[in-house]
């Protein structure tokens, strides 16, 4: 599939991209205070702009948040639970990457 | 404003025609909740009849104040009968099918964006106050409505045909929204009201374009339904009326 297709689950080439069966979006939502979109959920809808209002009906009716993504979840590229071993583990007995050895002048502030 | 002020019963009037219209079609978008397409859209179309039960709320309370009987918003929506009710008839249509209940939203929701536009300005600070608040729900009711407008009329040709029956079958329900009578152009001379009918030709102008764009036919059947602001009602109507009302009645005052 090429990128930038919303696609997944209706055949390549088919006439109607507007009615394929509904795609799974993965949504992120931007709090009022918050810096990044997190990852609040996932929804179905039938194409970007209905996706978007779907997640502001389904994620923002209590006041969550300021601006939403909408991400296909076709397009997502996940790491595999297989490779966890040689992906993750090794960080685990690296303790001096953590910034703990280090004394902190007390003028440092908002650190 | 030097006009006169208005009469109270007439302004009480005219806060139960729009709360009544509010609270209607809130109701019968309810009935969606668990019947819609996905669970997106259920929750889509509960939110939009939450904001309408919310507008119905605040112009309840208003008119029960202004009438000065002492009656309150559950009063008004509960313990009334059928002929007391002055909502348009457009609202109490049946839901049809999905089309059909498109097809209402976008006819209402491209009035009623006029209407709360319009009384931003009212001399009427109470219907000033809930056109402010409401006016941003009603852009995303129509926006809503114009999505799935496009959607359907220009998706699969029984989509299409679908989104077309719906318009048709509502179209006599549309003129009604656009009447003015007597209460309506004395609250117009003070400030208050919005004139209706002026409200027809961007009417026109945005669902003709909506329509255009979705590849339907804008529907042509001259009859035209009229009666609801005198409480004048269509068949369904008692029905919707006995399922909103029927658990204040067994209990009155039950709560929650």
């Amino acid at each position: 599939m090429s990128s930038g297709t919303v696609g997944g689950t209706s055949p390549a080439g088919a006439e109607q991209t507007r009615t394929a069966p509904t795609t799974l979006w993965e949504v992120f939502v931007r709090s009022k205070r918050g810096l990044s979109h997190n990852h609040v959920g996932s929804l179905h809808a039938p194409d970007a702009e209905m996706a978007l209002r779907n997640a502001r009906d389904v994620y923002t009716r209590r006041q969550e948040g300021v601006s939403i993504w909408v991400v296909p979840a076709s397009e997502i590229v996940a790491s595999s639970p297989d490779e966890k071993d040689s992906f993750f583990d090794p960080a685990a007995d690296k303790v001096y990457r953590h910034p703990t050895f280090y004394d902190i002048p007390a003028e440092v502030q908002h650190l | 404003m030097t006009a006169p002020a208005p009469d109270a019963t007439v302004v009480s009037t005219y806060a139960l025609r729009l709360g009544d219209d509010a609270l209607v079609l809130a109701q019968r978008l309810s009935a969606w909740s668990s019947r819609a397409h996905d669970l997106e859209e259920d929750i889509a179309l509960t939110n939009i009849g939450l904001d309408l039960l919310g507008q119905a709320r605040s112009l309840l309370t208003y008119a029960g104040e202004v009438e000065g009987a002492g009656r309150t918003e559950d009063d008004l929506a509960y313990l009334r009968e059928e002929r007391e009710f002055v909502n348009c008839q457009l609202v109490e249509q049946p839901n049809g099918d999905f089309a059909q209940t498109v097809a209402r939203q976008l006819y209402f929701s491209t009035w009623q964006l006029a209407l709360w536009e319009a009384l931003l300005g009212s001399a009427d600070e109470t219907l000033a106050a809930v056109a402010g608040k409401a006016v941003k729900e009603a852009d995303y009711h129509r926006d809503h409505a114009v999505q799935w407008t496009l959607r359907l009329g220009d998706g699969t040709p029984e989509s299409h045909d679908r989104m077309q029956a719906g318009l048709d079958r509502l179209w006599p329900f549309v003129g009604e929204l656009f009447e003015v009578d007597e209460v309506e152009s004395s609250l117009v001379a003070a400030g208050v009201a919005v004139d209706s009918a002026a409200l027809r030709p961007s009417w026109d102008g945005f669902v003709d374009g909506v329509l255009a764009e979705a590849t339907l036919t804008r529907p042509s059947d001259p009859w035209t339904a009229t009666g609801g602001r005198r409480g004048i009602h269509s068949e369904s109507f008692g029905y919707l009326l006995a399922e909103m009302q029927h658990l204040h009645r067994s209990h009155p005052g039950a709560t929650w």
